[in-house]
């Protein structure tokens, strides 16, 4: 009998898989509807990695965001740690004493202490999140204008070989309209993009801090009689965004290699909404780590099919906040139809090729 | 009788010190604080200063107020709705034709508070019926706001030239006093009159202390938080009324930038929760108040532009961590440990630990 109960209990899917599931197929529905308009574009490999390399800032970004939004908090102060990062790593590679590896540690340090004062406000000293981040994207975007205020390019030698940098895929490439072979380019961003998915969905999924995350997110104070260290999990949630706000803010600088005012502002929203859209659930307790880049390149097909579009530039602010509302609507329809039990999703059971073996 | 002063003013504890404290700094820096001089009839000097830019910040957080205390949340699209609504007036004001009269004005200024309670019932409808977060649903028109201004518009930035705006933007001939202020000071009275006379304070605190215990009660959680979103709906209307005015032309890009950030500070300023419930719109609008003194200061002590951002962001961060919920009991302790006499017999180690460690 006890096998019959686990095996019904296994084919119900998850909150968490069900708004991935959705997410993934959006996704796909989106790369489609784009390869379906502009063939000659979508379909090349390049344009794939491409988004992937040029918003690589953005979905690190947003994987630290997913994990303190899945424990019920919010942080908008990433976009703007990011900018800060980018700047002082300019300053500091272009006062030539220090090295690549100088601004990647001076890029984590800084990251890092943002999330520990944040945390340590927002954890121990019970404020709201939502408050404290707002001025630490103040104090980021003040300390990132008294810093400097001008464009610096970055010409150090080694930083510009780095930034030039790509691996050199030669099996994907693809013919060009001269005939000539051009294979497949990846720049570094990338394979950190990858490095740290896998990382974090591994970690959320199987440590014990993960699914401690998962828990305080559901409900706080049944996560605290069950002797959750509430308060500690909270704070490392708001550091490891911390610290991949400043890893985003080294992978921006070795794309575009320049610390500019303008840099990475506005981030924090676009990262709110590819979290929402990636399957996140606002309220904490449900998301999928992996949801974090399809969420973000949801986004960004669908920037790009606006502006491809040629609709005014105007309208694409609208449109994209017109998407953001579609989607929580549809987040918080499916949510609510899940609660009453009107929607069942089951997994057929070939699917779940264990449960027939135990049956 | 102290008792009863205690019980009645204890809550502006707070937002007064903050004030007295900054009133302390400028005289500090020059004893011709308060001087107030008859230029053309009207009165000038820091005082009347500080009444006429504080002016659409008071009206918006009198409205943030009650989004705050109702919703659990704050309301982040204040400035981009005023930047609507405004557009709303100015084009009506423009497309009228011919002589500008003080019934075009109200013509227009009506229109613009239907703008207003149709941005409010956006964001309403978000917040009350699918439970978002309503910051995260403010998001949406924080984004994409500007740019419908901006289309409403039709030109950059088109200019109010008549002399009914710039009276009330300034100052009407023969009253000594800017026309904003007073224009502020009716506006705090209709609100007094609608807080004394109906039982909008009472749903309002008894929905933000606990939606569930409220709906048993009788009352609707949903239409008093969407009724708290119209309301502010109709202060965005007032506060971009009041903005374009003083401008004499509406500049949809930076019409009212950032003031959602002073906006939510009043609030805490002014000893209100931001989780919901109890409010005091006594102790907003000191707030309000004390964040036009601060920005003021900040400028008097020739602080940096640059940054000033990361000033007032480090000051928010002190003074939440002053009003936090941790501190505050530690503080009630202590007090009760010095009146006791106990404080020299035990003395937490700690005590100086935990303001310490955020400065």
């Amino acid at each position: 009998m006890k096998s019959h109960n686990k095996a019904k209990f296994k084919t119900r899917l998850s909150n968490s898989n069900l708004l991935f599931v959705i997410a993934s197929g959006i996704f796909v529905l989106m790369y489609l509807s784009a390869i379906i308009s502009f063939p000659g574009s979508f379909l090349q490999f390049q344009t794939f990695f491409d988004m992937f390399s040029l918003n690589a800032p953005l979905i690190i970004m947003t994987l630290g965001l997913c994990i303190v939004m899945i424990g019920g908090g919010i942080d908008i102060s990433i976009g703007s740690v990011c900018g800060l990062v980018t700047m002082a790593c300019a300053v500091l590679l272009e006062s030539k004493m220090g090295s690549i590896w100088g601004a990647l540690l001076l890029s984590v340090s800084i990251g890092t202490a943002f999330g520990l004062l944040q945390g340590y406000l927002i954890a121990y000293l019970e404020i709201q999140p939502f408050i404290i981040t707002l001025s630490g994207l103040f104090l980021g975007k003040g300390l990132l204008t008294t810093l400097h205020k001008n464009p610096i390019n970055v010409t150090m030698p080694e930083f510009v070989s780095l930034r030039d940098f790509d691996i050199v895929v030669p099996w994907l490439g693809r013919v060009n309209r001269l005939g000539i072979f051009i294979p497949l380019e990846i720049k570094p961003g990338v394979i950190v993009v990858v490095v740290l998915v896998a990382f974090f969905a591994a970690f959320m999924k199987w440590s014990r801090f993960g699914r401690n995350v998962y828990a305080i997110g559901g409900n706080e104070n049944s996560a605290r009689m069950l002797g959750i260290n509430v308060k500690k999990t909270k704070f490392i949630t708001y550091l490891i965004c911390g610290i991949t706000a400043g890893i985003s803010g080294f992978v921006f600088i070795m794309t575009t290699g320049a610390g500019n005012i303008g840099n990475a502002v506005g981030f924090e929203m676009k990262a709110i909404a590819s979290a929402i859209i990636g399957g996140t659930l606002l309220n904490g307790g449900v998301g999928n780590l992996l949801g974090a880049p399809i969420g973000t390149l949801t986004l960004l097909i669908i920037n790009e099919l606006i502006r491809a579009g040629g609709v005014q530039s105007n309208y694409q602010a609208i449109i994209s906040g017109l998407l953001l509302y579609l989607f929580i609507v549809l987040q918080s329809v499916v949510m609510s139809m899940r609660d009453k039990k009107k929607l069942k999703i089951a997994l057929p059971a070939w699917l779940m090729g264990k449960e027939k073996a135990v049956n | 009788m102290m008792r009863m002063l205690k019980a009645k003013f204890s809550h502006l504890f707070l937002p007064v010190s903050v004030m007295v404290l900054l009133i302390i700094i400028n005289l500090i820096k020059g004893a011709d604080y308060f001087s107030i001089s008859v230029v053309n009839g009207a009165l000038y000097g820091n005082i009347p200063n500080i009444l006429f830019g504080a002016s659409e910040l008071v009206i918006l957080t009198i409205g943030m107020t009650l989004v705050t205390a109702a919703s659990q949340g704050q309301d982040i699209s204040v400035g981009v709705a005023s930047t609507i609504t405004s557009a709303v007036f100015v084009m009506f004001v423009l497309k009228a034709g011919g002589d500008v009269t003080l019934f075009t004005i109200a013509g227009a200024f009506l229109l613009s508070c239907v703008a207003g309670l149709l941005v409010g019932a956006f964001n309403g409808v978000l917040v009350s019926i699918f439970n978002v977060q309503p910051m995260v649903a403010t998001l949406i028109l924080f984004t994409g706001g500007r740019s419908i201004a901006f289309m409403i518009d039709g030109k950059l930035s088109p200019i109010l030239a008549n002399d009914i705006s710039n009276q009330i933007g300034t100052v009407i001939p023969g009253v000594p006093i800017q026309t904003p202020i007073i224009l502020t000071v009716v506006f705090i009275a209709i609100i007094a009159v609608v807080l004394k006379t109906t039982n909008l304070r009472l749903y309002v605190e008894s929905v933000g202390i606990n939606p569930s215990a409220a709906r048993l009660n009788g009352i609707n959680p949903k239409k008093i938080i969407f009724l708290t979103f119209l309301i502010m709906g109709i202060c965005t209307a007032v506060a971009g009324f009041i903005a374009v005015n003083k401008a004499g032309r509406h500049d949809s890009v930076n019409l009212l930038k950032l003031i959602m950030m002073d906006a939510i500070l009043a609030v805490a300023i002014g000893g209100n929760s931001l989780v919901g419930g109890k409010f005091s719109i006594t102790g907003s609008i000191i707030g309000a108040y004390t964040i036009e003194v601060l920005n003021r200061t900040l400028l008097r002590l020739e602080v940096l532009s640059e940054t000033i951002p990361a000033f007032k962001a480090v000051f928010i961060m002190i003074l939440m961590v002053v009003a936090s919920p941790v501190v505050r009991a530690y503080a009630g302790k202590t007090i009760d440990r010095v009146r006791t006499w106990g404080l020299f017999k035990s003395v937490p180690v700690s005590s100086t630990l935990e303001t310490k460690k955020v400065e």
